[in-house]
């Protein structure tokens, strides 16, 4: 398994790398100081693993989880106890380490990385989505209204109802999130609460717990904000 | 805080590979005494915030050097700074001098 290590600290990569070194299975291949850098070089090297450190200056290493794409597996190492339980919320972390990290605890990590490894192929082959052209027809009153998929801003649940929000008025119909859900194409629409979905492309901007599209601000769920950060094109 | 610092968690870390003990006793020579500074910069310049920053990091060096009371005394001091609270600086400052003056005998 290749991996990399990221920490700020000097002294907090030197043990990393040594703890490394007494897992033959283990190849470190680079040492980073920042999460920027990281990012650059993940996006283009194939990396097993990345010992990330939480609390860097500017980008943190959670930043880092929310804005790869296909994150590789993760172990966060950490003085900060208090993250644990957040942390897990993202796929890619298979495990958090407390520095001053033991060699005991180092083995466990890695045989959690192993597990992952084996149970969840790697997420790098692109899904094919169905062709489900640029509009969708909707039943209003016995008649069906085509509603190209750029004109519609969001949707939200509201009952047994949906309330399908576009750039001219609101259409209210007799079905489910979920089942709307399976008519969008998936590159455009993105569901970031239970009872939203939000086309991405209309975005105006984003704060910690919502969006704003034209004058509407949408609430973002916690299990959702990762995959709405990891879809922007962060600078 | 009588505690005293120590190399045990470091020399168990390395275990034969004295290479390794002393390149890591010259990374914590050279890294702790730049985040002392940096520490007393934030203070004089009264920036409590990033003073919590730097406690942060100085923090994982008195757990690698074994000192658990003032690692547990660093969390609740970086939140005080968080804060902008800045009372509990002598006590941090007496930790900060024990360790200068340990890693001036290795």
């Amino acid at each position: 398994m290749n991996c990399i290590i990221v920490d700020d600290e000097i002294a907090a990569r030197a043990i990393v790398k040594q703890l490394c070194s007494k897992m033959p299975e283990l190849d470190v291949i680079e040492e980073f100081d920042n999460a920027i850098d990281a990012i650059k070089f993940l996006n283009q090297h194939a990396i097993d693993v990345v010992f990330l450190d939480i609390h860097m200056p500017g980008f943190t290493g959670v930043d880092l989880v929310q804005t790869l794409k296909d994150p590789p597996r993760i172990v966060l190492t950490t003085s900060d106890t208090d993250f644990a339980i957040d942390a897990y919320q993202y796929e890619a972390i298979v495990d958090y380490l407390v520095k001053p990290i033991t060699l005991e605890r180092f083995e466990i990590a890695i045989r959690k990385i192993k597990n992952a490894l084996a149970i969840r192929p790697k997420a790098n082959a692109v899904e094919e989505t169905p062709d489900i052209g640029e509009d969708l027809y909707i039943n209003i009153d016995r008649r069906l209204i085509k509603l190209k998929f750029n004109e519609i801003l969001f949707i939200e649940a509201k009952g047994d109802y949906i309330e399908i929000k576009t750039d001219k008025e609101p259409f209210r119909v007799h079905t489910t999130l979920k089942k709307i859900k399976e008519k969008l194409p998936e590159k455009t629409f993105l569901q970031i609460h239970r009872s939203f979905i939000i086309n991405f492309k209309k975005i105006i901007d984003i704060e910690d717990n919502s969006v704003l599209i034209e004058k509407s601000v949408i609430p973002i769920s916690r299990s959702n904000r990762p995959e709405l950060m990891r879809r922007l094109n962060l600078l | 805080m009588k505690e005293q610092p120590n190399l045990n968690y470091i020399k168990e870390l390395a275990g034969e590979d004295v290479e390794f003990e002393n390149k890591f006793i010259a990374i914590i020579k050279d890294e702790f005494p730049e985040e002392v500074d940096i520490y007393l910069n934030h203070i004089v310049a009264q920036e409590p915030r990033a003073a919590s920053e730097i406690v942060h990091k100085l923090k994982h060096k008195f757990s690698i050097l074994s000192m658990e009371d003032a690692y547990r005394f660093a969390v609740i001091y970086e939140e005080h700074l968080r804060t902008g609270n800045t009372d509990l600086d002598l006590d941090f400052r007496r930790i900060l001098n024990t360790i200068t003056s340990y890693l001036k005998t290795i």
